[in-house]
């Protein structure tokens, strides 16, 4: 009797244990993101000056002449971002009024898990899209629209965020107190009214969260940009030119055979770590803003 | 003047539902052109038994997905395996285990501050993560083992916070029936926790699982070959057991090919003919995501119709 009772507080000590562990394990995947990210790109800043890094203003690693500049990279990551963002708020914002203010459950229960399923199809799907189907039709459109682009690509994307800028400003709008928009419709407000004015400022801390987030989504998305916006490191903000963001480049770079500790294995590290860099900044933002609703309520 | 205003007003709150649902058909209306764009490209393949039978080939008409879904599946399996030993573990520990006091306490809020966080991180920063640890650093090799590994890692938050979402639907009084009986903290999770929380769980692992089947960056940086005309090796054998550790890790050290590494190798190649395959693989992966979530979805209200506290 004794001896069971022993062995069932032994067995929850160990199961303690064992949970703990693998909880504590996850942080070794942050250090070794950091670690990894650190150690290559210091070695790439030995053979790199950091200034070079910072103020060139071309990137040719394949050249015989390489320049590391990354402002290219960085230029095409926002130029593509800026459109996605530039499609998906006013959109997504529409969307999240009309699903939070005017639709009745029936229709929420259908479209929210729909508009959902954007982001849940394979981004390389897209990327196919992209290329062979919206660029085409673009082309009929848009003059001069060269057959790699940023426009393509910044449009889909803004559609794909838009989980984060709908779905995620629907559920901030959700969040705010009925009797708030009762106190509005009392005083003879129409219901566009209250929702511009009083529900929609109520709810803007969560509705910028999320299109901060959808930002950050666009700026770290690979495939599409890989497979539709060429492969051209090209400082521009003319959307119907070929570009190159940094995610593009890793691939592109590792498409190719990577000798461990050469300058353009390393320099892929330096362009994650300013990518990694980014995106912190923008989640941090998005996290904070989030915080900030449920001191509101 | 307040009339106009008021008249302005009433009109455009008759115009507003009308522009929010073109805007809600825009979107709905962009997701199924591309279904039915790459089902109508990839058609002709998808019809043709011998595309899901054959390898990759040089010949965009013999080539098929065969290596590309066994890899899939392989390197799947892996990245399940993973989130099973470390995920969904980590997720239980956190919401029924920590106490946040103390240096333990610290140590908690840094694991949940940090699953926050990855859940942020872009996806193709796991692919250098795994190119410089797991291949450079540890040796593991371009192989089906970093994939899942890798996968996993992309998979932890998702599994996380559905892990936790299903154990803090259970209410306090199954805990506290239990304890007064004189159940330990691990009897309880194990005869009530686990089993009242597994349909959420299972839910969480299912869609985690089907985003990270669609992922292709970090693979590609981890070397992913797209050209593999050959199986891994089976780990079975004739004799007892039947199955023979040193071929298990053949397997798990193998090359591996998977689906969306496939298609854009094929999306990036000039002749139409290989982006007709494209489409195709395509439009196979999309289905098994579509598939995924619906099953996922359907968990998802399983569970709710039958523990409703």
């Amino acid at each position: 009797m004794f001896g069971t009772l022993t062995f069932k507080r032994a067995l929850d000590k160990i199961m303690l244990a064992v949970f703990f562990t693998a909880g504590f394990i996850t942080i070794f995947i942050t250090v070794g993101i950091v670690y990894v990210l650190l150690s290559d790109s210091i070695e790439f800043f030995k053979e790199v000056s950091i200034i070079e890094f910072l103020t060139e203003k071309e990137w040719t690693p394949v050249f015989a002449t390489k320049k590391f500049g990354i402002w290219p990279l960085v230029a095409g990551t926002f130029l593509i971002a800026g459109i996605a963002v530039a499609v998906s708020i006013p959109l997504g914002l529409i969307i999240a009024i009309y699903l939070s203010e005017y639709a009745s459950t029936r229709v929420k229960e259908i479209v929210k898990p729909t508009i959902e399923f954007l982001e849940a199809i394979p981004t390389v799907v897209y990327g196919y899209f992209t290329l062979l189907f919206v660029t085409p039709l673009l082309q009929k459109v848009v003059p001069e629209l060269e057959a790699f682009n940023s426009l393509a690509p910044g449009i889909v994307l803004g559609f794909m965020i838009l989980p984060y800028t709908a779905s995620m400003a629907e559920d901030a709008m959700k969040g705010v107190p009925q009797r708030i928009r009762e106190a509005s419709y009392a005083l003879g407000a129409t219901k566009l009214r209250t929702a511009v004015t009083i529900v929609l400022p109520a709810a803007i801390s969560g509705v910028v969260a999320g299109f901060i987030l959808g930002a950050s989504r666009a700026i770290g998305e690979t495939m599409v940009v890989a497979i539709a916006a060429g492969m051209y490191p090209n400082l521009t903000i003319d959307p119907r030119e070929p570009i190159q963001t940094m995610t593009g480049y890793i691939v592109q770079v590792a498409l190719g055979d990577l000798p461990f500790g050469s300058i353009e294995y390393l320099s892929i590290f330096a362009v994650g770590l300013a990518l990694f860099i980014i995106a912190f900044i923008f989640n941090s933002i998005a996290l904070w803003l989030r915080t900030k609703i449920r001191e509101a309520y | 003047m307040i009339s106009n205003k008021k008249r302005t007003d009433a009109r455009s709150d008759i115009l507003f539902p009308i522009i929010g649902f073109i805007a809600l058909l825009l979107a709905i209306s962009f997701m199924i052109t591309l279904i039915i764009d790459i089902l109508i490209d990839g058609f002709i393949k998808l019809k043709d038994p011998s595309f899901y039978t054959s390898y990759p080939s040089r010949f965009p008409e013999k080539a098929g997905i065969l290596s590309g879904w066994v890899g899939t599946l392989l390197v799947m399996a892996g990245a399940v395996f993973w989130s099973l030993l470390i995920g969904i573990p980590a997720g239980i520990y956190l919401e029924e285990y920590a106490t946040k006091r103390g240096i333990i306490g610290k140590i908690e809020t840094i694991i949940e501050l940090n699953i926050n966080n990855l859940a942020a991180v872009p996806a193709i920063i796991y692919g250098l993560l795994a190119l410089g640890i797991f291949i450079y650093r540890f040796k593991l090799g371009e192989s089906i083992l970093t994939a899942g590994l890798t996968l996993s890692i992309l998979m932890l938050p998702v599994i996380v916070v559905n892990t936790r979402e299903a154990i803090r639907r259970i209410p306090r009084d199954i805990r506290e029936g239990a304890y007064a009986v004189g159940a330990t903290k691990w009897d309880t999770v194990r005869d009530h926790i686990l089993p009242y929380s597994l349909g959420g769980i299972l839910t969480g692992l299912i869609i985690a699982a089907s985003r990270a089947i669609g992922e292709t960056a970090p693979l590609v940086t981890i070397g992913a070959l797209t050209f593999i005309a050959f199986l891994p090796p089976s780990p079975f054998t004739s004799e007892f057991p039947f199955i023979s550790l040193d071929k298990i890790w053949s397997v798990l050290m193998s090359p591996f090919t998977v689906l969306p590494i496939q298609i854009f190798n094929w999306v990036s190649r000039p002749q139409a003919d290989f982006q007709i395959n494209a489409a195709a693989a395509g439009f196979v992966l999309l289905l098994l995501t579509v598939l995924m979530n619906a099953l996922a979805y359907y968990f998802r209200q399983k569970v709710r119709r039958k523990y409703i506290w």
